[in-house]
């Protein structure tokens, strides 16, 4: 389950080349998941394309954290296979490692740096060479200084820039690790329950941003919220039990007798 | 020739003896007059104070092998010089001067004769050769005693002198009866016969043979050492093979007796770690007391001790109760006045509990003593239980083996029957739930460290019966419970069940080849090496809230 | 250069450290070879040397604190860093002893002889060469935090388990060291040392100067951490003591972060047991008690973890009183020290730091 095991592949953050030569960025195949006897994830499979904003819903216990934990390296599945692109395995690599093949994560938990500067978690994000003798002679260059600046206006945190990240509200803080997501600049962007904690025009801002980043990047998206997930307009996913129960429009599954019967009883 | 103590005696001696022994027998199957000593001592007596060399030892002899019942005193009498001939009476009795007078008492009763002056009673004085005589006469004086028991001693005494002759041992097998001396009495037999230099062929093959199968420890001194002299072919290989197989014997019943060690060992571990796995498992609380809590135990029966002098036993039962109740009290009041407060800052806990432990250390020190105290044993916690020749277990161990196990029966009630221990287990799976449901967290964890302080004050109960106390002893413990928790996985009494035997059982396996030091040098090493495989230890709590931080 | 510059000025309680710090290295030999004995100010030798082993703890504290307030790694076994370095120093003295030892032998140290050993074991090969020596005082410490820290910080293990296991390891290296067998003088240690670089240690000059060594490697240390900490590195130590997890899903290594820090403050403290050893003379396996390591702690929790001065001062101010204390009422130093563990946690979370009002302290 640790993912201490797995092999460390140092790459630099930089320059990534992924193969997504059969427009595919991500395969999640039969994937199998339990704790003490309790499956969290049971045979799932999902496919992701590149440059796709997907919705992923469905009810408390699904297994939609479990999922990204698995995605993102935290959780080691029991069964089945992850593959970033053609070529990388994700199993095989850890956190660190899937991060820097270009997989970013916002937590349901906004989980930002506290006892640093709106500024500071948005330097420490950026996409540069991770390992530790670059990161001690780093030097922040003007173009650098520039993307901060831009981004810290996309999030509208310009204001708080010298502030200690504690001091910041929730939604403050959910803007602030979407910052610090895009600053990664990954390929894939796993967002878990963006809107949590927004205001609904916050909300309608948060929406827009995640669809203008879909084309460049792909953008799995986990949500309670109907109306923001309405908003996204994309392809839905439905999880339950661990498994896929159906993906389409939002439509063609809130009309879905299968998916109605789960999430109202009927 | 036959090597006794003292000198190298002729042949005509054994004769003599024989002959001795017979009469011997002989005695102690006639009718004894009472108050008057028997004839065949009187006359032993009479050459013990004559001139003749040969005679006086002779005599030794003669009153050793007469199966009376005085014999035994009189031996003593002999040896501590106090036989005197009373002249007057020409009697002989026990003397003990008193100032420039003797007072005289009757050999046969102890009853007091007369105090005479010191012309009328002469000193029959003995030098070193007879009074090595005596002292092995008084051990060969068991091989004849009523009591079974008393025999097997007797004859357990003489494997390592081997000054009994074979047709003596002969004689002996002849007339007994208890199966136990008897197979004693062969094993002597082939040790004294191995060890004899005049020993040959086939009876002294069938010897080497039974010492190869014998389970007497001593019975390996007489082939090594006939294997250093002997110069024939086939009697060394004859040897050889013995010691080959008895020493595979003993290596075998060697590592039964080291797994015993590390089984006690384990389970004072066990112990020592179970109350620190409670808390540690529901308050992620390291208790750096801990060891301190211990010590407080072991304190606690050396003060029942001195509140009941003279009883040790029921000091020590008593000290069962109280030992808990005070470690507990002590717990409770630390974690309710202090600990409390530090709820959720592990670190902070770690720190402010062993500030606890330094001021409980110099508490001990400045108000009883800086030294060890003395706690002692009851009778049935000391000597030792003998499973087999070879493998005898001290007493003390086995007991705390059956304490270890019926307060970890007692704690696993507690934890899966009661509802505390409902309680207990809910707080350690999911606090904030737990409290939802209505558990009082608070109290909880003021009981759960109560629990774990009192556990602390039960191994230290037991450890008082092992060691010294002091005002360290809980210092020399805490490391080891603490890779005991880690090892056997936290909140998991299982765990620390399986952990603790399996150290104990380690180290004790690895100390006869590396030392006491080194021994544990490597099991730390190990531990640190498996705690770096898995991090959680053996049996580590599971689930998706598990690997969070 | 100018940001580290900044930074150094910004840590106002660093820089009267620095400049106190600074002061004495100069101060210390006027007052104590200049100054007739008769003196008001003059300074003994035997305060030269004790105020030089309280810097030598300040040393130490710091290296302390770059881990524990700076990273979140609360090592219970720091002790052993500062007694490995005090070791590689202790065996140089040990080898410039030559035959002036009480037994008289040219190469073996007296414990040797008295152990009968013929030759000398080849692991104190070249130690009679100050430049291997001392290369080895920060070599020897951080070799060894590299392999511990490699294998725990790889398996992840954090929290009281960390804690634990460090303490562990200083307890296992203390029995090692007790073994007359490792070669290292058992249970006396190594002692009876004449003089460091040629000069004689009994003197009033080497004493001075050693103490002096000692505040401005205690002074150069402090600046450097200062530094470390003011670099894009030190934003990252702070991210990873704050939220490991969320650190390696940016894609950093955290391990690597926490290894390369934790191996500096290995060296730092191993600098520190070296400059201790000359001073007071005998370096010996109690110095691996975990008790001592232990110590290190509350020092730096009285002075105000994270801080880095907090630490230094702390360190100072508890053997000041540790002193003081043991001469006046042996008994009682222990309730002292267990008093000041439960009082600073309970009451001085941030340590004796929370008393400096913020705009003094500048940070």
């Amino acid at each position: 389950m640790s993912a201490a095991n797995r092999r460390p592949v140092s790459r630099s953050g930089g320059e990534r080349s992924l193969d997504t030569s059969h427009g595919t960025v991500l395969y999640l195949e039969g994937l199998s998941v339990s704790f003490d006897g309790f499956k969290a994830i049971n045979d799932l499979s999902l496919y992701i394309n590149d440059g796709e904003l997907r919705c992923v819903i469905g009810p408390n216990g699904a297994g939609k954290t479990t999922l990204m934990d698995i995605v993102t390296g935290k959780t080691r599945p029991d069964e089945g296979e992850a593959w970033f692109g053609q070529t990388l395995d994700l199993l095989r690599l850890d956190e660190a490692a899937i991060a820097n093949a270009g997989i970013g994560r916002k937590f349901q938990q906004p989980t930002v740096f506290t006892e640093l500067t709106v500024a500071e978690n948005l330097e420490l994000a950026m996409a540069g060479n991770r390992n530790v003798l670059s990161v001690l002679r780093a030097k922040l260059s003007g173009e650098q200084r520039d993307l901060i600046a831009s981004t810290l206006e996309r999030i509208g945190l310009v204001a708080l820039r010298d502030m200690n990240a504690s001091t910041l509200s929730h939604g403050q803080k959910q803007w602030l690790e979407i910052g610090m997501l895009l600053m990664q600049q990954p390929r894939l962007l796993l967002v878990d329950e963006p809107a949590t904690g927004m205001t609904h025009q916050e909300m309608a801002q948060t929406g827009e941003l995640l669809c203008s980043l879909a084309g460049d990047h792909s953008v799995v998206v986990v949500e309670h919220d109907m109306d923001f997930v309405r908003s996204l307009d994309s392809p839905v996913t439905v999880l339950h039990q661990g498994s896929v129960l159906a993906e389409g429009s939002l439509d063609a599954i809130q009309s879905d007798p299968l998916v109605r019967s789960v999430y109202l009883g009927e | 020739m036959m090597n006794v103590r003292g000198g190298t005696l002729p042949p005509v001696f054994f004769q003599r003896l024989w002959r001795a022994v017979l009469l011997g027998l002989a005695v102690c199957f006639s009718p004894v007059q009472a108050a008057d000593l028997p004839d065949a001592l009187q006359s032993a007596l009479e050459d013990l104070a004559g001139r003749d060399k040969v005679l006086r030892l002779e005599a030794v002899e003669r009153i050793a092998n007469s199966g009376t019942e005085e014999s035994e005193a009189l031996l003593q009498v002999i040896l501590s010089g106090e036989l005197y001939h009373w002249k007057p009476e020409d009697r002989f009795v026990r003397g003990e001067k008193d100032g420039r007078k003797f007072i005289l008492y009757a050999l046969e009763d102890g009853a007091e004769l007369a105090t005479v002056g010191r012309r009328e009673a002469k000193k029959v004085s003995i030098n070193n050769t007879l009074r090595g005589a005596v002292k092995s006469a008084l051990a060969t004086l068991d091989l004849i005693a009523p009591d079974p028991a008393k025999r097997l001693a007797g004859v357990r005494a003489q494997f390592a002198a081997l000054a009994v002759p074979v047709e003596r041992i002969d004689a002996l097998l002849e007339s007994e009866s208890d199966t136990a001396v008897r197979d004693s009495l062969v094993t002597l037999r082939a040790m004294t016969l191995v060890s004899d230099e005049t020993a040959s062929g086939e009876p002294l093959m069938t010897a080497i043979a039974a010492l190869g199968n014998s389970t007497e420890p001593g019975a390996l001194t007489p082939l090594k050492g006939r294997f250093e002299r002997s110069d024939d072919d086939a009697e060394k290989s004859a040897l050889s093979s013995a010691i080959k197989a008895f020493e595979s014997r003993q290596a075998r019943f060697g590592m039964v007796k080291q797994v015993f060690f590390g089984l006690s060992l384990g389970s004072i571990l066990v112990l020592a770690a179970i109350g620190l796995a409670i808390t540690f498992g529901v308050m992620g609380v390291i208790n750096m007391a801990h060891g301190e809590l211990i010590m407080l135990g072991a304190y606690t029966t050396w003060a029942m001790q001195q509140l009941l002098p003279g009883q040790p036993g029921v000091a020590l039962l008593l000290a069962i109760p109280m030992g808990f109740m005070v470690s507990a009290s002590v717990g409770m009041v630390m974690e309710r006045f202090a600990i409390s407060k530090l709820y959720g800052r592990p670190l902070e806990t770690l720190l402010l509990t062993f500030g606890f432990s330094l001021i409980l250390q110099q508490a001990v020190r400045t108000f009883i003593s800086a030294r060890n105290v003395a706690v002692s044993n009851p009778s049935w916690m000391s000597g030792s239980l003998e499973l087999h020749p070879m493998l005898s277990l001290t007493m003390n161990r086995v007991v705390i083996m059956f304490f270890c196990l019926a307060v970890f029966a007692v704690l696993w009630w507690v934890m899966q029957r009661t509802r505390f221990g409902l309680q207990l287990r809910a707080v350690t799976q999911h606090r904030e739930m737990a409290r939802c449901v209505g558990v009082r967290s608070r109290r909880i964890d003021t009981l759960t460290f109560g629990l774990g302080a009192g556990l602390a004050g039960l191994a230290g109960v037991a450890l008082s019966q092992l060691g010294n106390v002091g005002p360290n002893l809980g210092q020399a413990w805490i490391v080891d419970s603490f890779l005991v928790v880690v090892f056997g996985g936290v909140g998991n009494l299982w765990g620390t069940l399986i952990g603790g035997l399996g150290i104990g059982v380690a180290t004790k396996l690895i100390e006869p080849w590396s030392g006491a030091v080194l021994a544990k040098v490597l099991l730390l090493v190990a531990v640190i090496l498996f705690i770096q495989r898995r991090p959680r230890g053996l049996f580590p709590p599971s689930g998706r809230s598990a690997g969070d931080n | 250069m100018n940001r580290y510059l900044s930074a150094v000025l910004a840590d106002r309680m660093g820089v009267v450290l620095l400049t106190v710090l600074l002061v004495s290295a100069v101060w210390v030999p006027i007052a104590s070879l200049v100054l007739p004995a008769s003196h008001p100010l003059h300074m003994g030798s035997y305060s030269v040397a004790l105020w030089g082993k309280y810097l030598c703890f300040g040393l130490l504290a710091l290296s302390l604190d770059m881990v524990w307030g700076k990273l979140g790694i609360l090592s219970l076994g720091h002790g052993v860093f500062f007694g490995l370095g005090g070791y590689v120093m202790g065996m140089y003295l040990m080898r410039q002893v030559g035959d002036r030892g009480v037994y008289g032998d040219p190469i073996l140290p007296d414990f040797m002889v008295f152990l009968n050993w013929d030759e000398l074991p080849w692991y104190w090969f070249g130690f009679d060469h100050a430049w291997i020596a001392f290369p080895l005082i920060l070599i020897v410490p951080g070799l060894l935090a590299y392999v511990f820290g490699a294998l725990a910080f790889r398996s992840r293990v954090t929290g009281v388990y960390l804690s634990i296991i460090t303490q562990a390891m200083t307890y296992a290296v203390m029995l090692a060291f007790f073994r007359n067998e490792l070669g290292f003088g058992g249970n006396n240690g190594l002692t009876g040392f004449f003089d460091i670089l040629g000069y004689d240690l009994r003197e009033d000059v080497t004493r001075a100067a050693l103490f002096s060594a000692t505040a401005l490697s205690l002074a150069g240390c402090y600046v450097l951490c200062r530094c470390l900490f003011a670099t894009r590195l030190g934003l990252l130590c702070t991210a990873v003591r704050d939220a490991e997890s969320r650190v390696r899903f940016l894609g950093y290594r955290t391990d690597r972060v926490k290894l390369s820090v934790f191996v500096l403050s290995a060296a730092i403290a191993g600098l520190a047991g070296a400059l201790y050893v000359p001073q007071v003379g005998i370096i010996n396996p109690g110095e691996f008690s975990p008790l001592n390591s232990i110590e290190i702690v509350i020092w730096v929790a009285l002075g105000g973890r994270g801080t880095l001065w907090g630490a230094v001062v702390g360190a100072v101010v508890v053997n000041v009183a540790k002193t003081q204390f043991t001469g006046w009422l042996p008994e009682g130093w222990l309730f002292m020290l267990g008093g000041l563990f439960v009082l600073t946690t309970l009451y001085l979370p941030r340590g004796l730091a929370m008393l400096v009002p913020k705009r003094v302290s500048g940070s």
